[in-house]
């Protein structure tokens, strides 16, 4: 469909403009985060970072590093137990359809709708309890509860595409059930492991609420509560604000080059059955 | 997915006859003898379900049924006071307006991100040299932590140094004082999460925009129809049923919005960005002196809104299934 005639080139030129607006606070952030501080308050503003500073990303370094070493945790935590749970959970699901499967599915759609702060409250109330309030396994089993229902029905929709021929040949070879599971099901599903491992990452990654009620009076604290107390500081040092969030973004943009297949398989196959 | 389509109906038939009694041996063992053993793959997640979803609910609901102060939340043995905090609530003079600001929040966001979103999926549809790479890059602001968004919105939107006072004062408009005054810190919030949720409802409508059969729009230039009216005639119909799932989902999601209004304003000033669940959020966490009960009261509020929404959602969908 892509032809190189001047009308097409126009309209790339269109193109351009609308996602430069679009990117647009983006671009803003990265120039605030090279601006001295003498002239932030600048008007008008400078709209590029000459007589740029790295002020900013000193200050990442100073005083940033646990914070991204606790997300970065975190994160590592989610994925590993968001796909240990949904994994198998789809391979039922989609190939081995269990009475009372489809009640289960119904389950975890409507699981993806309670607001987080709800989930947050009564989080609070039972780690208070069990006193695992500001912990690495604590907030990690929190921030699952934001991925594994989506994985379940990525996982599900994807393993139902798996050709019953391969896993009834693998029976025929002597294969039980779980062995089926582990040695054809799973490698074939790496597509759909990848979309769920991404995902899960980054929604743990930028989670706030969870870290605010759970994590927000501990020694582990993520980046999220790093650049929020960086906000609630009265000397707000804004280089310092938007490097951080530069720094925070930095999955994000790596989820996008190297993975944008996914990113669009995993927006759409919680909303469009094609 | 025309061939699963049905052998996925019978199975919901048979999980809606299965559903009604509680796991164990099924009555027709003799027909169907090896699908139990199946839960043995769906046990962890059930477990989890229960433990991770259900408990934290029944907790959230039992601390909107109680009378809790710090020293029984700690320490339990807090008195059973029915309906109370939620009676608390809905006399409370900040409900008529919270609820309205979640209201007015909600549609107005729905309305500009699928707008938009619509457009520049139609946009996007032409197919132009670079229009993949730019679609993907679009994806950006839905994809950064919400933290990150909020936090740049914040000093874009500031009142003395923001940018965008800075480029009205060019056009000769005076500076708004976009997150403190009482008048436009909602607007402000709107803007941000708009901006969020516009890159979802392009990806969202351009998958339904690929749906649609090219012949179609073929045949239809070949009646002379001009842009306006094909749009009219042959892509809105064919698209309400993906922008209604857009829609609805949506509305779910922007039900939830929390972090981007309480980063940006805290709900304020004076509670004039306030919704739902930064009011929930601020009973219960931000304050020196917790309220847990009124706190849980509103949030349980906002997940009927949310179910009710949810429930439409999965209806609509299941019968675009069954067609």
């Amino acid at each position: 469909m892509t032809t190189s005639t001047p009308r097409a080139w126009w309209k790339t030129g269109v193109g351009l403009v609308l996602t430069g607006l679009m990117l647009f606070p983006v671009y803003w952030m990265i120039n605030v985060s090279f601006t001295r501080d003498q002239d932030m308050r600048a008007s008008p503003p400078h709209l590029f970072p000459t007589n740029g500073t790295l002020d900013g990303y000193r200050a990442v370094l100073d005083q940033q590093l646990p914070y991204l070493g606790t997300s970065f945790l975190v994160g590592l935590g989610t994925v590993v137990l968001t796909v240990a749970l949904a994994a198998p959970a789809g391979y039922a699901l989609a190939k081995l359809r269990p009475p009372g499967g489809p009640a289960l599915s119904f389950l975890l759609l409507i699981a993806q709708m309670i607001p987080g702060i709800i989930m947050a409250m009564g989080f609070y109330a039972i780690y208070l309890t069990l006193g695992v309030l500001n912990t690495l396994p604590g907030l990690i089993l929190a921030d699952t509860t934001l991925a594994v229902p989506f994985a379940v029905l990525i996982f599900t929709a994807f393993m139902s595409g798996i050709p019953d021929e391969l896993l009834q040949a693998a029976v025929v070879d002597g294969a039980g059930r779980l062995r089926t599971f582990w040695s054809v099901v799973l490698p074939v599903s790496r597509n759909s492991i990848v979309t769920v491992s991404l995902f899960a990452f980054l929604w743990s990654w930028s989670d706030f609420i969870f870290a605010s009620t759970l994590a927000g009076g501990g020694d582990y604290q993520p980046i999220t509560l790093g650049i929020y107390h960086y906000i609630g500081n009265n000397n707000q040092q804004w280089n310092a604000i938007m490097a951080t969030a530069v720094v925070a973004s930095i999955p994000a943009a790596v989820l996008l080059v190297l993975a944008q297949r996914y990113v669009s398989m995993g927006v759409t196959a919680g909303a469009v059955k094609d | 997915m025309p061939s699963t389509t049905e052998t996925s109906t019978a199975v919901r038939d048979q999980g809606g006859a299965a559903s009604a009694a509680p796991p164990g041996p099924p009555p027709s063992r003799a027909r169907r003898p090896s699908r139990w053993w199946a839960w043995g793959f769906l046990a962890p997640v059930t477990i989890y379900l229960a433990a991770f979803y259900a408990y934290p609910l029944y907790r959230n609901v039992e601390l909107s049924l109680r009378e809790y102060t710090v020293r029984s939340f700690v320490q339990g043995g807090a008195p059973f006071a029915g309906l109370d905090n939620y009676r608390t609530v809905l006399t409370d003079p900040a409900f008529g307006p919270t609820l309205t600001h979640t209201v007015v929040f909600t549609a107005a966001s729905l309305v500009f991100q699928f707008t938009i979103g619509m457009a520049l999926a139609l946009f996007f549809h032409q197919h132009f040299p670079l229009s993949r790479t730019l679609r993907a890059l679009i994806l950006v602001p839905w994809l950064l932590p919400l933290i990150v968004s909020a936090s740049t919105w914040s000093w874009l939107l500031n009142s003395d140094s923001g940018l965008v006072n800075a480029a009205l004062g060019v056009v000769g408009i005076d500076p708004v004082n976009w997150l403190t005054s009482p008048g436009w810190s909602l607007t402000s919030v709107i803007i941000a999460n708009v901006w969020i949720g516009i890159p979802f409802n392009l990806v969202v409508l351009y998958s339904g925009l690929q749906a649609i059969p090219t012949e179609m729009y073929e045949a239809s230039a070949l009646d002379g129809a001009t842009g306006w009216q094909r749009f009219w005639g042959i892509t809105f119909p064919l698209l309400r049923p993906v922008s209604l799932i857009t829609l609805l989902l949506g509305l779910i999601y922007t039900l939830k919005v929390f972090d981007i209004i309480w980063i940006m304003t805290k709900g304020g000033p004076t509670g004039s960005s306030a919704t739902l669940a930064t009011w929930s959020y601020r009973l219960g966490f931000g304050n020196l002196l917790p309220e847990f009960g009124p706190g849980a009261a509103i949030g349980n509020l906002l997940i009927v809104l949310a179910l009710i929404a949810g429930l439409v959602y999965i209806r609509i969908e299941r019968r675009q299934q069954l067609r």
